[in-house]
């Protein structure tokens, strides 16, 4: 939910001593995590796993065990099935709104720094309104009114990683704009066009693809949080968030039915912000940027 | 000073215009008017009477001109007339008005909790950065900002409620009949939204208190032999805290989408649940105050921090 991710400063980083290619057990571990539940949630359609909308009146509410690796739901529905296919609408969407907010971002974020002047503080005031309207109320009131669909999800989650993207970019295109080589470019005649897509855009893109994990993890985030409040995807397709929500009831008694879709969106947002964290380091991305 | 102060103020009125007209627009640009929603359409149980959808459509004014409607809703909002429910003929002003008490004290409390959890923190992992206290401290910001706000209810509601059974998990008593009750039906909800905030204030506070602690008077100071913990509250806090209070203010957005969903978790009656109970109900006017109120909060809120962190820091008024 955060919009502008935070990071630590680079003070702490000689810490763990075992490392594999440069990076630590900390880097690996997240790694291995988002590779298996990718893997999974791809060939999720040919693995043998259950239906996640078929019941089994015989199996309501069971315990995690070797029939239900995960357990039933209260409707004996596969919990372990449930949560794949869960997983795969959020990273559906936890892919494509950040790489669209992304996209636009760089646009707005070049223009403002390159152009400067009125279109600036344009821009500049259009990302100060969209940051007016928090982004899960935002997302609630249009989700519900314009339907939830995949797509419509997709665009408005872009949305709210549009502001920091557009900064991020703005900030990092002011600092190459003044550079000799863009000034060299344009003694030459080249166009406006032609200087940011081949002088700027390849020295800002790397940085600001640095960001896009915790763009991801947010909107993972965000998209959990509207599939817990009722206005993500409608049931029966199973999301994290709507499992979560139907499981509180009984969380009392039956605290896995929560707890399982829980773990699992947990530990994919902690495994993205620590695999962000640490490229960012790796490639010493100046926070400075921001 | 007072020409910054007027600068912000003036820089007000085009956001105050675009948010108004951003909100009005886009609820009203989307498929379905609140005539449709009066007559029940959408609802599949009602049979669709077009005539009676026209008569309504006139009563509220709907056939004239967007921009018509958008300049006469501005006028009436300007002076608290937001309309009111069709379903319940509560005054949207009313609703917000009843609401918005149990929200801000919601606000405050987790706000006054972040701090409490994030100050302490900072300092603790600022000065010893790089040991393993600060690799402790570093670590729990990780995992709590990788947990949504609803888990982090969920967690507490099952340690707390479930298992220690200490605050009830849900249940509103209004702060005048009981303060003691009051308080413990709040501790929850705002110890969920400060613990989604803290790490991130902690975070902040630990970066600008490690440049702080390099700098020649806190050098001076340790060589007049004051004590540690001297040096950082008297010392080192105070120049350390600028970034932390920008913070507050930006992170507001987030807490307000955190009460929507805190609130409705624990079911208080604040204007988070007040908003996913109008959304669900289909109530477009409620949604539209609320959503102008949350907004020009965020926007006014944010001018507030520009204008002390002007007045603490007189470099960034130029």
């Amino acid at each position: 939910m955060t919009t502008v991710p935070i990071e630590a400063t680079p003070v702490d980083r000689e810490r763990s001593s075992i490392t594999w290619g440069g990076f630590s057990l900390a880097f690996w571990l997240p790694v291995t995590w988002m590779v298996t539940l990718l893997f999974t949630v791809a060939l999720a359609d040919i693995l043998p796993i259950r239906e996640p909308t078929e019941s089994d009146f015989t199996a309501l509410k069971a315990r995690p065990g070797l029939e239900f690796w995960l357990g039933t739901d209260v409707l004996g529905r596969d919990i372990f099935a449930r949560i794949i296919h869960g997983a795969r609408i959020s990273l559906t969407v936890g892919f494509f709104a950040p790489v669209f907010g992304m996209i636009i971002g760089l646009i707005f974020g070049m223009m403002a720094g390159y152009y400067r002047g009125k279109l600036e503080s344009i821009i500049v005031g259009v990302i100060d309104i969209i940051l007016a309207f928090p982004n899960i109320v935002l997302a609630m009131c249009i989700l519900f009114f314009a339907g939830a669909t995949m797509v419509n999800l997709i665009i408005v989650l872009s949305v709210t990683s549009i502001p920091a993207n557009t900064r991020i970019a703005r900030a990092s295109t002011l600092v190459f704009a003044g550079r000799e080589f863009v000034m060299a470019a344009r003694a030459q005649g080249a166009s406006d066009l032609r200087i940011l897509w081949h002088e700027i855009l390849p020295n800002i893109v790397l940085p600001q693809l640095a960001y896009i994990l915790s763009f991801m993890s947010i909107v993972i985030m965000i998209e959990g949080s509207l599939a817990f409040l009722g206005v993500g995807i409608p049931p029966p397709t199973p999301t994290l968030g709507g499992m979560i929500a139907q499981g509180f009831p009984d969380i009392n008694t039956d605290p896995h039915i929560t707890f399982m879709p829980a773990l699992i969106l947990f530990l994919t947002v902690l495994s993205l912000n620590l695999i962000g964290d640490q490229l960012r380091h790796k490639f010493t991305i100046r926070e400075s940027a921001l | 000073m007072l020409f910054y102060i007027r600068r912000k103020l003036i820089h007000l009125i085009p956001i105050t215009f675009a948010v108004t007209a951003l909100s009005f627009f886009f609820i009203d640009l989307l498929p379905g008017d609140v005539a449709d929603a009066i007559a029940g359409v959408g609802t599949d149980s009602t049979v669709i009477d077009e005539a009676a959808i026209q008569a309504i459509r006139k009563d509220l004014g709907l056939d004239q001109p967007v921009i018509v409607r958008y300049f006469s809703w501005l006028g009436n909002a300007l002076v608290g007339e937001l309309g009111k429910s069709y379903q319940t003929g509560q005054t949207v002003a009313d609703a917000i008005a009843l609401r918005l008490p149990i929200t801000l004290q919601l606000l405050v409390m987790a706000q006054l909790l972040a701090v409490v959890f994030a100050v302490p923190a900072g300092i603790l992992a600022a000065y010893r950065a790089g040991k393993v206290t600060d690799q402790v401290v570093t670590t729990l910001t990780f995992a709590f900002l990788a947990a949504p706000s609803f888990i982090i209810a969920i967690v507490l509601v099952f340690i707390f409620a479930v298992i220690l059974n200490w605050f009830p998990a849900t249940g509103y008593v209004p702060f005048g009949d009981d303060i003691l009750a009051n308080l413990r039906a709040f501790t929850l909800p705002a110890m969920a939204l400060a613990l989604i905030e803290w790490p991130i204030l902690s975070r902040v506070l630990r970066n600008d208190l490690i440049a702080t602690l390099q700098e020649d008077f806190i050098l001076l100071a340790k060589a007049k032999g004051l004590g540690t913990i001297y040096i950082l509250l008297r010392h080192a806090l105070r120049p350390s805290s600028f970034t932390l209070i920008t913070i507050i203010g930006i992170q507001l957005g987030n807490l307000i989408s955190g009460a929507v969903i805190v609130e409705s978790i624990f079911a208080l009656p604040g204007i988070g649940s007040l908003l996913v109970d109008s959304i669900h109900g289909r109530e477009i006017l409620m949604v539209q105050g609320v959503i102008v109120l949350m907004a020009m909060a965020y926007v006014t809120i944010n001018l507030a921090v520009d204008i002390i962190y002007g007045t603490l820091d007189p470099r960034i008024r130029q």
